[in-house]
């Protein structure tokens, strides 16, 4: 079975999503989603904050284990960490970055 | 870059519920090197809300406390087992047990042990004697999840020693292994008997078991003692030739070797039920010394209080309620502490695990570092909504140990969103006491006759019967009932008599599981059926007059008012709202109707006479409908295209004069702070309250509109 993909130049898709990270998405977008969320795509990723209003993306661990944390990227918003998750799955998917910040 | 830190210092208290003037107790350990830590108490106010709510408020109280105070880190006993301490003289010996693991492989596990002479299976999963670190070994390991008889003999006087396995009948069975041979010689074995663990040199436990054991056997002198698990089921006790008792909670009522599905209640045939089920990862007893005791003030207000001890990193709050003194109502309105709610999700560790978390939540996990604390320390134990190192579920949540999430800070849930509603009631000026669902438990309807009006808060999702029919009878007697939350009166739980401050829930049958029951053990210890109250005949509907429908975990939506709401019946509760749109607010998603909500259903019995006064619309994709609604799979079970996703408002009296006022929705209470209480949620809920709290008896309808 050929696993699903996402097109690359579905830009549209990426820009509702940034628009808007939680709430009601078009069909397309969710079937997107889905397929970013996957367990073969989700990269087991976790919000974490650091501190009140400082949220990083980490990485879960097996068993429960202390997630490790990319903390190179600090967000002041879930939605902004949202976002960054969006972009990782999207590069690990389509094998190229975003264009769009 | 950042540096975040972890608590520093975390405890518990014997109680969650406490009473001015009453001394309450801590037990603390402290993480840090130095030792020192902070504790002050606090009235709490505010959660942490994020940028959308009031953010975290806290009211110091002053004690008599010394600015600081010295710790040490208190050690943890995780695992189970069970013990025979009275026990003769030993000589040779011959041990003999029927074994389920469910981890071979994973460690050396004791079966069996008398101080240097232990049954086990080794390293590799397979049975072995192990005399004074020497060790015979079948060399076969056992399969998971698989019935076998493991015997093992051993003579000090020669050294010889055999080693015995032999699968039970089965479809699959493996061939019987046996060897024997010369281990040490002169090694005296020695009481007391441990079951499913053994004694290190410390004087802990360890090599502790994962899986089933059963009728434990121990030859020596000429004497045979013997133990059947299938009695003292609901106690600590092991019965047998000589008394024994189990340690850190194991599970008990549950399938053994003779399972065959003829029987599902364990009381129908106990002998089907002679297991017990060990995990080298129960807890219920951190037993750590006291570290502080703090005597509240006799002029203490009634309110969510915590103990919050500081050290390096974030503190580390100790939440507990505290009630008006017996027979003392400060209020005519009770708030309802879901401290058993609190329980269930205590040392939630799911969220940090692998797993497709927003395929089915529609967002990622959070945590904080207080999270990341309880990640690195998995003596803590776990949480009703993870699974045991075996895969097998949690059934049981104990008290006596740190609990992370009794507290105003980390994630917008439980505790921290219930403390909306505590500063909204304060901001109101709304005078109230604050009780809890343990307290709820024990006295019943006592605790709420005195009470004009008694207020969920948001998730009261588990609950005893005892503490349903405290509810039932309150409002039978006239009394009015505000259900301010979601997925409320779901799950059943009993309070283990065995193990004060344990509660056990067994997720059974149907529902939003974290895990599946194993079959035949949806019967609680105490006898009780488990699972969801829907499923053993008390649905929320009867109760509140509404029901879990659905949930989601990314964005809330609002209500519009039905036609319903015009009804003059309902007229008191938007007196001087005049917006169609209820709740397009709030802390939580930006709206008063999202998470887990509840709808309207009279199948599963909601009163005929009820006014659904108010209905959400417009949820997102992520919204789901929940399992129990759904008999097979199904596409358009979602926000955006199901109308049953929805949570509704419901208002309806009852025959003795009172009345219950359901809002379905987790998010609900995180809308009524917003701008300041100026808002439709906020007198929407204030004109219930200034109703109910009015003793003049609420009439049925004569006309019933469904």
């Amino acid at each position: 079975m050929s696993a699903p993909t996402i097109d690359p130049n579905r830009l549209d898709l990426a820009r509702e999503y940034r628009a808007c990270p939680m709430g009601r998405h078009s069909p397309e977008l969710q079937a997107l989603l889905d397929i970013m969320r996957h367990p073969d795509n989700h990269q087991n990723l976790i919000l974490v904050s650091v501190a009140p209003g400082k949220w990083v993306l980490g990485q879960r661990q097996p068993n429960g284990a202390p997630p490790v944390l990319f903390e190179e990227e600090v967000f002041e918003r879930i939605e902004h960490g949202e976002w960054a998750a969006f972009k990782r799955r999207w590069q690990a998917l389509t094998g190229q970055a975003l264009a769009i910040q | 870059m950042t540096h975040a830190l972890t608590p520093g210092v975390v405890g518990y208290l014997d109680n969650f519920t406490a009473r001015p003037g009453e001394e309450i107790t801590l037990r603390v350990s402290v993480l840090d090197r130095g030792g020192r830590y902070r504790a002050s108490l606090v009235r709490l106010i505010s959660g942490e809300t994020g940028p959308k709510g009031n953010g975290l408020r806290e009211e110091r109280i002053a004690l008599d406390l010394p600015a600081e105070h010295m710790g040490s880190e208190q050690p943890v006993e995780l695992g189970s087992y069970a013990i025979v301490e009275d026990l003769p003289a030993l000589g040779a010996v011959e041990m003999e047990i029927l074994a389920w693991p469910t981890l071979p492989g994973r460690a050396p596990q004791a079966l069996m042990s008398l101080g240097p002479v232990r049954l086990i299976l080794d390293a590799a999963g397979a049975p072995a004697i192990v005399v004074a670190g020497a060790t015979l070994s079948t060399g076969t390991p056992l399969r998971a999840r698989a019935w076998y008889r493991i015997a093992a003999r051993y003579d000090p006087a020669t050294g010889l020693a055999m080693i015995r396995s032999t699968p039970l009948p089965g479809l699959h069975a493996d061939p019987p292994n046996a060897t024997e041979g010369p281990l040490k010689a002169g090694v005296v074995p020695s009481a007391p008997l441990l079951i499913a663990a053994a004694r290190a040199p410390d004087g802990n436990s360890a090599l502790h078991f994962d899986g089933k054991l059963e009728a434990p056997l121990l030859h020596t002198g000429g004497s045979v003692f013997h133990w059947y698990f299938a009695r003292g089921i609901g106690t600590t006790d092991i019965v047998g030739t000589r008394a024994g008792h189990t340690v850190n909670a194991p599970k008990r009522a549950v399938t053994g070797s003779t399972w065959d599905g003829s029987v599902q209640d364990w009381r129908q045939d106990p002998a089907q039920y002679a297991a017990i089920h060990f995990h080298s990862d129960d807890l219920y007893d951190v037993r750590w010394q006291p570290s502080l005791k703090v005597r509240l003030p006799e002029t203490l207000k009634s309110g969510v209080y915590a103990l919050k001890l500081e050290s390096s990193g974030p503190a580390f709050y100790v939440g507990f309620g505290v009630s008006p003194k017996p027979g003392a109502p400060t209020a005519k309105l009770a708030v309802l502490a879901s401290t058993a709610t609190y329980l269930a999700y205590a040392n939630y560790r799911r969220r940090m695990a692998p797993g497709a978390f927003d395929l089915s939540m529609g967002a990622l996990p959070t945590v904080d570092m207080t999270d990341i604390l309880l990640a690195r320390h998995p003596e803590f134990g776990s949480s009703t909504y993870d699974v045991h190192r075996d895969g097998s579920g949690v059934s049981y949540a104990s008290a006596r140990r740190p609990l992370f999430n009794f507290r105003p800070t980390g994630r917008f849930w439980n505790f921290a969103m219930d403390l909306s509603l505590i500063d909204w009631l304060e901001s109101q000026g709304i005078v109230y006491d604050v009780i809890t669902d343990h307290e709820l438990h024990e006295k019943g309807a006592a605790l709420l006759q005195p009470y004009r009006a008694v207020t969920t808060l948001s998730h009261p999702e588990y609950h005893s019967l005892e503490m349903l029919r405290a509810i039932e009878s309150y409002l039978d007697g006239g009394g009015r009932f505000l259900y301010l939350g979601g997925n409320g009166f779901y799950w059943r739980i009993t309070f283990d008599e065995a193990h004060p401050g344990l509660i056990e829930m067994r997720r059974a049958e149907d529902g939003t599981r974290a895990w599946a029951e194993e079959p035949g053990q949806y019967y609680h210890a105490s006898g009780e059926y488990g699972g969801l109250w829907r499923r053993i005949g008390r649905p929320p509907n009867k109760l509140v007059g509404i029901g879990f429908i659905a949930q989601g975990f990314d964005a809330s939506s609002h209500y519009r008012r039905t036609a319903a709401s015009r009804d003059p019946r309902a007229a008191f509760l938007f007196e001087g709202i005049d917006e169609e749109i209820i709740g397009d607010f709030g802390a939580w998603g930006d709206g008063a109707a999202g998470l887990e909500i509840d709808c309207y259903d009279s199948a599963l019995g909601s009163p005929p006479h009820a006014l659904v006064v108010a209905s959400s619309e417009d949820h997102s994709n992520a919204f789901l409908l929940v399992n129990e609604e759904i008999g097979s799979n199904s596409r358009g079970v979602d926000g955006t295209l199901s109308p049953r996703v929805r949570a509704d408002i419901v208002f309806f009296e009852t025959p003795a004069g009172g009345a219950v006022l359901s809002t379905g929705s987790i998010a609900f209470v995180a809308s009524l702070p917003h701008k300041g209480g100026q808002n439709n949620v906020s007198r929407l809920i204030k004109n219930a309250l200034d109703r109910f709290l009015d003793p003049a008896p609420f009439v049925l309808p004569t006309a019933q509109p469904r």
